[in-house]
């Protein structure tokens, strides 16, 4: 054996021919392909018309995309959009009194009961850029960037509660064990970064983790290699990212070294072409150990951008810094970053809690979509900020309620998102809701839409990106969606 | 076998039934008979142990293909007893093996696995797959469950005792409701005890009741039927023929269970507790008899409010939420039946047992208060509640199992249309799908009903399914590839007269699980070689032929369990309740309000099976590869390959803790040279000899990492690595032996079965 992992050119090219010459078979095994067509010996299988094979290898779409990349920005616990986005001035007027009974007419949501009175936000509303779109004093950052926002205030979704509305939201069904939106880009189009997963899952928070957990990243009944890999603020970034205690690098390329020549020994001897296969995950396993920290390290940006996404404050370093790191990710060829941030679910306190909500990512939001945009990157990266449902018109009346403990309750029936680059049409509003914001009243926009959409800017039409499970084919939007061409740029 | 009489006279009543579909054209193949075939002739009577390889050599004799050859006795008893009990075989084991030349050799190995009490763990394991088996609720709160493990330690013991597949089915499906009910019996409904609760503030218990009956409707279809209903939930089913309608049908034979926990007392719990209950009565009646007819009076109050609540919402919000709550929180964090408290308060207070009425009182006095807060003040109930909690602390009260029971009151089943629990459509009667054989006349129409009927033996679909799930075990795929769907959309058999031939045996003999297993794995077929034959790739690339034997990389808890095993951690002991073992904490903040205090001493070490699953946050080294998701039935798991495996092999410290007590149980004979040391390695982890190659390899890295360790800044370190290995010898010397045993136990061969 000639090759060190010193020399990981060599190395890395020798071990892909070895695996080519033992894999022509074409077995489907993870990372074949990526390889094949990193070394231009054979881009990429026919992509989503051809036949998939579970592979990584960078893949088209079914039509020339918009978007190359998507960040995903969950709002998670549901971010009351009537003291954000979408202002009622009508309700002041309203304020404290019922709800007029046609409102709740056939209603039949268990958390809106009879008895609710009408809460006029307390915010105050302006309008920003050209465009003129009015965000609240609580996100005046993000009304900065409105130019560049397509806003949508008439989104709907099926169900009012937080995990079974998230699941629709990042899964496309409330049920279990269906694929995330970043598995089925994933599966849809292989994976373009080196030496990273090309889903990755980002978490924030203020005092919560989010609530659907693992279930909103999972790859479903989509083979595991398109799960999202979940990265860390604190600790390791990826599990076991970092060798154990006292194992040096030196000491660690030696035993992957070993690992490798006695695996490929073995593969000679019994022709397994998984043993290939093993084989390259252990070398992107090493590379992602130097890629990680490399990653994470912030060092070479300058002071304006740590400004810029609130590095430097305390408030906004957590949202902020991954926030960053999917720029940084997206720079890097991951193809979807879903970043969560938990929680906006404000029964009570909204006021004060929301407020604390945006203190913590309204700067470091903003401040992607300005860098995006200076970098030239928001042409092909689809940004998007948004929850699983949104909040009341009328105030909480499940607790007691002193004065400024006012919150609101689950709504499902409207609510606002904001989508930025990646073909959308920028400094735009959609749709409308009447004067308490409880029922879209123009272009209500159901979650499979908004997914139908998505996956168009991403060259997918979404009735055709299925996968064939238990005798049925799949597909995010489920059995729904239309793409909303008022959207798109 | 008590069940046994029972048994034969619920399917006496069945027997007559013809079992041939009414239909236009012929039905699909599964939906037919099982057909008694005899096993073909093939031209090399002596490759041939047992029929299973009669049908599988004449499919290959009549494509001019050789079978290929034995694997050798080395990979073949470490192919089998990573098979039947998901462990290694000890060297001894190995060495015995090869060294027995007397004649059924294969058959004692065989055997004395069949035997051992890890089978029954192993197995267990593939149930809970089934039934996606979590130690929590689910959902946003996803409280804990900490009586799930009476489950899993049933599934264990049963396994273990080879309780007969029919058997296992009444007891899993209705045990409660078996003439004379044991507890053995009960226990077994702990299977539909798996779906998920929803406990969250605002949820429509209801519309989670329903889910819950959807999931096991499903779960009973995929178990028993392999057809895959879910889809006629909300509509008629586009392919197999399933209408929405028969969806309901089958949903009408679960509708009417009910969740409830039982006293199950482990051994030696009973005694102590019925002397100490009898007392505690006693006490009990004594602290609220000065208030007893005022307390009584109360209590009917408040329940009175709540069944108007619960009979016309919306006319008093505070009460609306008040039978909400009793609907959402009762036994929470204990992994009681969700919606018994409200079947208590529906039922007539004389109809309660004593210990309802207790665990009700218990409730109102801690949730009642709006009924009459000065009345619930001036009676002090507060204090009442304190006291009565504590005399409920001296009581040994026996450890409580999660079973089901039949609704005490009736429950009719209806189409929801679109699925939606709200939109009730026609009514509907337990009646299984039309293209199946129908009900007997004498069968119930309710679980026992069911269950009879899925193993009244003329029933196409249970045996077939069933077996070819144990050929996915032992050969990585089923007969029918899609193992979660027979019907119309799924795959043709392989081997259809063998999947029927196979599927009789099952059904005509006793249906003994070991039995079967035994069959299987003494088969020629099973022992052949797993070597890659290029010259047969292109006209059978997915070896659905079976001219050869497949690797297979093992699961996630075979992955832990063998490293543990090689280290010599592994916890031996069989059952118990879900341990903890160390994970990174990160991984368990991620959902909403888990902890995880990690266990110690030998609950650090036991099998994966006995792991504590939280659904939001499943263990992470199971998710890296390919445990299912606990809340999603799992008929056949995926066995991916990524770097995140990798990198739990290389850099976890769990499996690096293993490296390092493997190395000081390598270290520890005296006197003999690093090549006999490697040689020993090798033969612990892979259970076979080192070749020259190997050999030489292993020993240039361990020189290498001699001289790594022994200078500079890994030298500082190499205490750290060398861990408990240092024992033996000197730092850097252990630290070089450490990082040899984690290469071996990185090898690809280390976590696949040959």
């Amino acid at each position: 054996m000639t090759e060190t992992v010193s020399h990981e050119t060599v190395s890395r090219s020798l071990d892909r021919r070895l695996f080519l010459q033992q894999t022509a078979g074409g077995l489907g095994t993870v990372a074949l392909g990526h390889l094949m067509s990193r070394d231009g010996l054979g881009a990429g299988t026919s992509g989503a018309a051809g036949d998939r094979s579970h592979s990584l290898a960078p893949r088209q779409p079914h039509f020339p995309p918009r978007a190359r990349n998507v960040i995903f920005i969950f709002m998670a616990g549901a971010p009351s959009q009537l003291d954000l986005f979408d202002p009622k001035p009508e309700m002041r007027r309203l304020h404290g009194q019922p709800v007029p009974g046609s409102f709740l007419d056939g209603l039949e949501d268990p958390l809106i009961k009879g008895s609710a009175v009408v809460f006029a936000s307390p915010r105050t509303f302006r309008r920003y850029g050209e465009s003129g779109t009015e965000y609240s004093d609580y996100v005046s950052h993000l009304g900065g960037v409105a130019d560049h926002a397509c806003m949508v205030r008439s989104v709907y979704t099926d169900v009012a509660n937080h995990h079974p509305a998230q699941l629709i939201m990042n899964c496309g069904t409330n049920l279990w064990g269906h694929p995330s939106f970043g598995s089925w880009v994933n599966w849809g189009l292989g994976n373009a970064a080196d030496n990273m997963p090309g889903f990755v899952v980002l978490l924030s928070n203020s005092g919560h983790g989010v609530d659907g957990g693992a279930s909103l990243w999972s790859n479903g009944f989509l083979p595991s290699i398109y799960r999202g890999t979940t990265f860390r603020s604190s600790g390791d970034p990826i599990l076991h990212l970092t060798s154990p205690e006292g194992v040096t690098r030196k000491a660690q390329s030696g035993r992957l070294r070993a690992v490798a020549d006695l695996n490929r020994l073995r593969q000679v001897r019994t022709g397994d072409a998984e043993i290939a296969a093993r084989m390259a995950n252990y070398q992107l396993a090493y590379r992602m150990q130097s890629a990680g920290p490399e990653l994470l390290d912030f060092s070479g940006e300058s002071q304006a951008t740590h400004s810029l996404y609130g590095l430097d404050a305390e408030k906004t370093r957590w949202f902020g810094t991954n926030c960053l790191l999917a720029r940084r990710m997206v720079e890097r060829g991951v193809r979807f970053v879903q970043l969560y941030h938990s929680t906006w679910d404000d029964h009570s306190n909204l006021n004060a809690n929301l407020k604390t909500n945006c203190d913590m990512t309204d700067l470091p939001a903003a401040g992607l979509i300005t860098d995006l945009a200076q970098r030239g990157l928001l042409e092909d990266t689809l940004v998007v900020w948004g929850g699983e449902f949104g909040r009341t018109p009328m105030h909480e009346i499940r607790r007691t309620s002193g004065p400024g403990s006012d919150g609101r309750d689950h709504h499902r029936f409207a609510f606002s998102m904001l989508f930025y680059g990646g073909g959308v049409r920028g400094g735009t509003v959609i749709g409308q809701t009447d004067e308490l914001g409880y029922h879209p009243t123009e272009d209500a926009i159901h979650a499979h839409d908004l997914q139908a959409t998505m996956l168009h800017c991403l060259g997918f039409d979404h009735e055709l990106l299925t996968y064939r499970h238990q005798g049925r084919d799949f597909r995010l939007t489920d059995v729904g969606g239309n793409v909303i061409e008022k959207m798109l740029a | 076998m008590v069940i046994r009489p029972i048994l034969a006279v619920l399917l006496f009543a069945g027997a007559v039934v013809s079992a041939e579909p009414g239909g236009e054209k012929a039905p699909h193949w599964s939906y037919r008979p099982v057909r008694v075939v005899a096993p073909p002739e093939v031209p090399h009577p002596l490759r041939v142990t047992n029929p299973i390889d009669r049908f599988v050599q004449h499919r290959l004799a009549t494509l001019r293909i050789d079978p290929a050859p034995l694997a050798d006795r080395s990979t073949l008893i470490r192919r089998v007893t990573l098979d039947l009990t998901g462990l290694l075989p000890e060297p001894a084991e190995v060495s015995r093996f090869l060294a027995d030349r007397r004649p059924g050799a294969w058959a004692r190995v065989v055997d004395r696995l069949l035997a051992s009490p890890h089978y029954g763990e192993h197995f267990a394991r593939e149930w809970m797959d089934l039934t996606h088996y979590a130690d929590s609720d689910g959902y946003l709160t996803d409280q804990l469950r900490p009586v799930a493990w009476r489950y899993r330690q049933w599934l264990v013991e049963q396994l273990n005792a080879d309780t007969p597949f029919d058997v296992l089915t009444l007891r899993q499906l209705a045990g409660d409701l078996l003439p004379g009910a044991t507890l053995e019996d009960r226990l077994g409904t702990g299977f539909l005890r798996q779906t998920l609760s929803n406990r969250e503030g605002g949820a429509d218990p209801e519309e989670f009741r329903v889910k819950q009956i959807v999931d096991r409707t499903e779960m009973v279809a995929a178990t028993w039927l392999g057809l895959t209903v879910g889809c006629a939930r909300c509509h008629d089913h586009k392919y197999d023929r399933v209408s929405q309608r028969e969806f309901y049908g089958m949903y009408a034979f679960l509708n009417t269970a009910d969740e409830i926990n039982i006293y199950a007392p482990l051994a030696g719990q009973a005694v102590p507790f019925e002397k100490a209950l009898a007392e505690y009565h006693l006490r009990r009646d004594k602290l609220l008899k000065p208030l007893a007819d005022e307390l009584v009076l109360l209590q009917a109050r408040w329940e009175a409010r709540l069944l108007e609540a619960a009979a016309r919402p919306g006319r008093d919000f505070r009460w609306d939420r008040r039978w909400e709550v009793l609907g959402l929180v009762w036994g929470g964090q204990l992994g009681e039946g969700q919606l018994e408290g409200w079947e208590i308060v529906k039922r007539d207070r004389h109809l309660r047992t004593r210990d309802e009425s207790d665990r009700l009182l218990l409730y109102f006095l801690s949730h009642g208060e709006l009924v009459d807060p000065a009345k619930f003040k001036s009676l002090k109930l507060g204090e009442i509640h304190s006291k009565l909690l504590a005399l409920r602390s001296k009581v040994p009260w026996p450890t409580r199992a999660p079973v089901m029971r039949e609704a005490t009151i009736p429950r009719q089943a209806f189409v929801h249309q679109r699925g939606d629990f709200r939109a009730r459509g026609p009514a509907v009667d337990a009646i299984p799908p039309a293209v199946l054989p129908p009900l007997a006349d004498g069968n119930l129409r309710n679980r026992l009903g069911l269950a009879t009927w899925l193993v009244s033996g003329r029933h196409p679909l249970t045996s077939r399914v069933v077996v070819n799930r144990m050929w996915q075990h032992f050969f990585g795929t089923g007969l029918v590839r899609s193992s979660d769907d027979f019907g119309v959309r799924g795959e043709q058999p392989s081997h259809p007269r063998l999947l029927d031939w196979l599927s009789a045996e099952f059904r005509d003999r006793g249906w003994s699980i070991k039995r079967m297993h035994r069959l299987v794995v003494t088969s020629t077929t099973y022992c052949q070689s797993s070597r890659h034959r290029p010259e047969i790739e292109t006209r059978d690339p997915a070896n659905r032929l079976l001219a050869r034997q497949r690797p297979l990389r093992v699961s996630a808890e075979v992955i832990r369990d063998t490293a543990l095993q090689v280290a010599g951690l592994l916890s031996r002991r069989v059952g118990g309740v879900s341990v903890r073992p160390p994970q990174p904490e990160s991984v368990t903040s991620e959902a909403y309000g888990n902890s995880w205090k990690t266990g110690t001493g030998s609950d650090r070490y036991r099998r994966a099976v006995y792991t504590f699953i939280q659904r939001t946050t499943p263990f992470a080294q199971g998710k890296t590869f390919d445990a299912p998701s606990p809340g999603k039935i799992c008929t056949h798991r995926e066995r991916s390959n990524t770097p995140l495996q990798a990198l739990t092999l290389l850099n976890d410290p769990v499996f690096f803790e293993c490296a390092q007590s493997l190395a000081a149980r390598t270290l520890g004979p005296k006197w003999i040279d690093d090549t006999s040391r490697l040689r020993l390695l090798m033969w612990r982890c892979l259970g076979r000899e080192a070749d020259a190659a190997e050999l030489e390899r292993l020993n240039a890295f361990l020189v290498d990492q001699r001289q790594v360790f022994s200078t500079g800044e890994a030298a500082e370190s190499a205490g750290r690595v060398a861990g408990v290995a240092a024992r033996h010898t000197a730092p850097d010397e252990a630290a070089a032996w450490v990082v040899t045993s984690s290469v071996v136990m990185n090898l690809h061969e280390f976590i696949t079965r040959d």
